[in-house]
């Protein structure tokens, strides 16, 4: 081979070597990838299905203290406790008092409520016997679901051997199913973990991220707008863009600092709301949009403005009839990326004080909330084992949230964004 | 009769000094061909006769254009009356990203030239039959503009700076982006609308020059050599430097 030859050769051999290095990062990246949503998704899973307890209940009238006639009212406002705990006591006649208990344990706290709004349903069941789904305790939930060992000791485990003999003679009599859990998505938080749902959390990140809009997008088009088509080009604007690019860098928990210090200490706003929420969070979403509005205001093209000045509108007139609407779909796949920073983002809340322990469903940004990645912490944070796939279940629906919004950001900006030859 | 008198224009960028004391006097209703090699400021004056400088912070201009009599450089001077008086046409064609009748609808709409629909119709009809474009497009108006052949969208940039009736035309090297048909055509259309407007075309190709003006100017850094009739630069040139561009000996 002449040295010529050697050479080529050489150069296509290390062409060859760049694009496996390219593919072996690749993969790589998408081996993490699988693992992770496969850990999230196989742990996760299990939260959507809810395990209910078949139990006969008789609705006896003594036993809720009732009259002859009730009306509806009165059916509504009897107490439920008494015959709730009859009814799970007839689950295994010889039961002592201790056992009795725990045979109360194997449902959710909420048993009474169940049975109870199972009657409001059909009134007419008062004095028969009917047959009641009721949500069992996390603890055999996980059991059923085979997240939970029950070949160890039963010290060591949090239900009982007694408990374990009636569960598997419910399992005979078919009397344990599953469901699709349509809880998980309508309640709110609580402690107990076959109960808690991420109904609070959704609505508190919505109202998190509307409020953060209508903050941020505003004021940081107008700033953009001005930046770009209107401010001379000084000392003063550089030292404003530099500024900006750098608060685009400020860790999160700085700007959580800055709404607990001057949100609340100085303007007493109401605590854990998603309206501190949205102001804080609007603070580290304006640099995202500004940064993505100049960008997509200095790729409209200038012949445009040219074309606009020289029919002789006015300077904003060539703004707002042309650069701006023509900047549309860029700044505004640029807010929604922004604003899919902001919905993960979780530091800044917990200093505001969302963490707090919220069981209700907020109304409105003023009442108290938690969000989707607090809620992550949250639960992560708990010891009860029922809560390890609630956490994977509630990153499940962040992560697809996320990627809805950037999906929306890349139709909008590939749909309506005018290509330029 | 002279349209547009130029006394000691000077142009500068900062602290380069672009323009040197230009004066020169547009006939009316007369093509202008200013022509010079890339740089010597041919497009920088034209653009000091609609004020486009303006929109170069840096860009300093003195010294005083009469158009009409008016001093266009004076600070009482509105650049948006000016604009409206003065239209243009850029190298590169550059409608809006809109309809085709957007496009031509949008000077007279922010000037409050009409008061109806029927009136809109009219002037957009009219300007894109002025610019010969009427016939390839009056069944497409409400297409995007931007959808056309280079050659009618210079023609739509045309149709769009006649729409508000201006008394003078700047062309900044409309064809440079062209092929040699649509040149051609455009050329052609030029030749009519003098009769309507003062036309003043900057142009590399000094036979595009020579077909379409009456009057040309030649530009060299910065000064303008010699103006006079387009017969006169291009048979028998004063100045030597005149002389060796229009023969090709350097430009």
């Amino acid at each position: 081979m002449t040295r010529k030859e050697i050479f080529l050769q050489k150069r296509y051999n290390s062409e060859k070597r760049f694009k496996l290095y390219g593919k072996l990062a690749i993969s790589f990246a998408l081996i993490f990838l699988c693992i992770f949503l496969y850990k999230i998704f196989s742990t996760g899973f299990s939260a959507f299905q809810k395990t209910l307890i078949k139990v006969d209940v008789t609705y006896n009238s003594e036993l809720l203290f009732l009259d002859e006639n009730p009306s509806l009212d009165d059916i509504k406002n009897a107490d439920y406790y008494d015959l709730a705990l009859e009814t799970m006591a007839n689950l295994d006649l010889n039961a002592d008092e201790d056992q009795q208990n725990e045979l109360k344990r194997m449902v959710s706290y909420i048993f009474d409520t169940e049975i109870k709004n199972h009657l409001l349903k059909n009134p007419d069941l008062l004095g028969k016997t009917s047959s009641v789904l009721l949500t069992a305790s996390d603890d055999l939930d996980q059991i059923f679901k085979g997240n939970y060992p029950r070949d160890i000791p039963e010290d060591l485990r949090r239900v009982s051997d007694y408990q374990l003999t009636v569960y598997d003679k419910l399992i005979k009599d078919e009397k344990i199913i599953s469901k699709f859990n349509f809880s998980f998505f309508t309640r709110a938080d609580s402690r107990e973990a076959e109960l808690a749902g991420i109904a609070s959390a959704v609505v508190g990140s919505f109202f998190t991220i509307l409020v953060c809009l209508f903050i941020s997008f505003p004021v940081a088009v107008l700033a953009a707008i001005y930046l770009e088509e209107f401010a001379p080009k000084n000392k003063i604007t550089d030292f404003i863009e530099v500024n900006i690019n750098n608060l685009a860098a400020v860790p999160s928990i700085v700007f959580g600092l800055l709404g607990l210090g001057i949100l609340l200490a100085v303007f007493h706003l109401p605590r854990s709301t998603s309206l501190v929420g949205g102001i804080t969070l609007s603070l580290m979403t304006l640099p995202t949009i500004i940064i993505a509005a100049r960008a997509s205001l200095k790729a409209v093209p200038p012949s445009i403005r040219e074309a606009a000045l020289a029919m002789g509108a006015s300077r904003m007139q060539t703004t707002m009839h042309h650069t701006v609407p023509l900047s549309m779909p860029g700044t505004l796949s640029g807010t929604i990326i922004g604003l899919a920073q902001a919905l993960g983002e979780t530091a800044p809340l917990i200093l505001i004080g969302m963490v707090a322990f919220i069981n209700t469903i907020p109304m409105s940004p003023m009442d108290p909330s938690a969000s989707l990645p607090v809620q992550v912490y949250l639960w992560a944070e708990s010891a009860e084992r029922g809560f390890v796939e609630k956490v994977s279940a509630c990153i499940m629906v962040l992560l697809g949230f996320l990627i809805l919004m950037n999906l929306l950001a890349q139709i909008v900006r590939h749909k309506f964004e005018t290509k330029w030859s | 009769m002279k349209k547009i008198n130029a006394k000691n224009v000077n142009v500068s960028y900062g602290s380069k000094q672009a323009l040197f004391d230009i004066n020169i006097d547009i006939e009316q209703n007369e093509v202008t061909a200013l022509i010079g090699p890339s740089g010597c400021g041919k497009s920088t004056f034209l653009r000091c006769l609609n004020r486009m400088n303006d929109v170069i912070d840096i860009c300093k201009v003195t010294g005083e254009i009469f158009i009409n009599d008016f001093n266009i450089l004076d600070k009482k001077c509105d650049v948006v009356r000016l604009r409206e008086k003065i239209g243009m046409v850029f190298q590169k064609p550059n409608p809006f990203p809109k309809t085709i009748y957007e496009n031509i609808a949008y000077g007279p709409t922010i000037h409050g030239m009409t008061q109806s629909k029927e009136e809109m119709d009219e002037i957009v009809e009219l300007s894109l039959k002025k610019a010969a474009l009427w016939n390839e497009v009056k069944d497409r108006l409400h297409e995007v503009g931007t959808g056309l052949s280079g050659g009618q969208q210079q023609r739509l940039c045309i149709a769009r700076a006649i729409s508000v009736s201006p008394e003078v035309i700047l062309m900044d090297e409309p064809c440079s982006a062209l092929d040699p048909i649509a040149t051609a055509q455009i050329e052609e259309l030029i030749d009519e609308l003098k009769n309507e407007h003062t036309i003043i075309i900057v142009t590399h190709s000094m036979a595009q020059a020579a077909r379409v003006s009456q009057n040309t100017g030649f530009f060299h850094l910065g000064n303008l050599i010699e103006f006079g009739s387009t017969d006169k630069i291009f048979k028998n040139p004063e100045n030597q430097k005149t002389q060796d561009y229009i023969t090709g000996r350097f430009g």
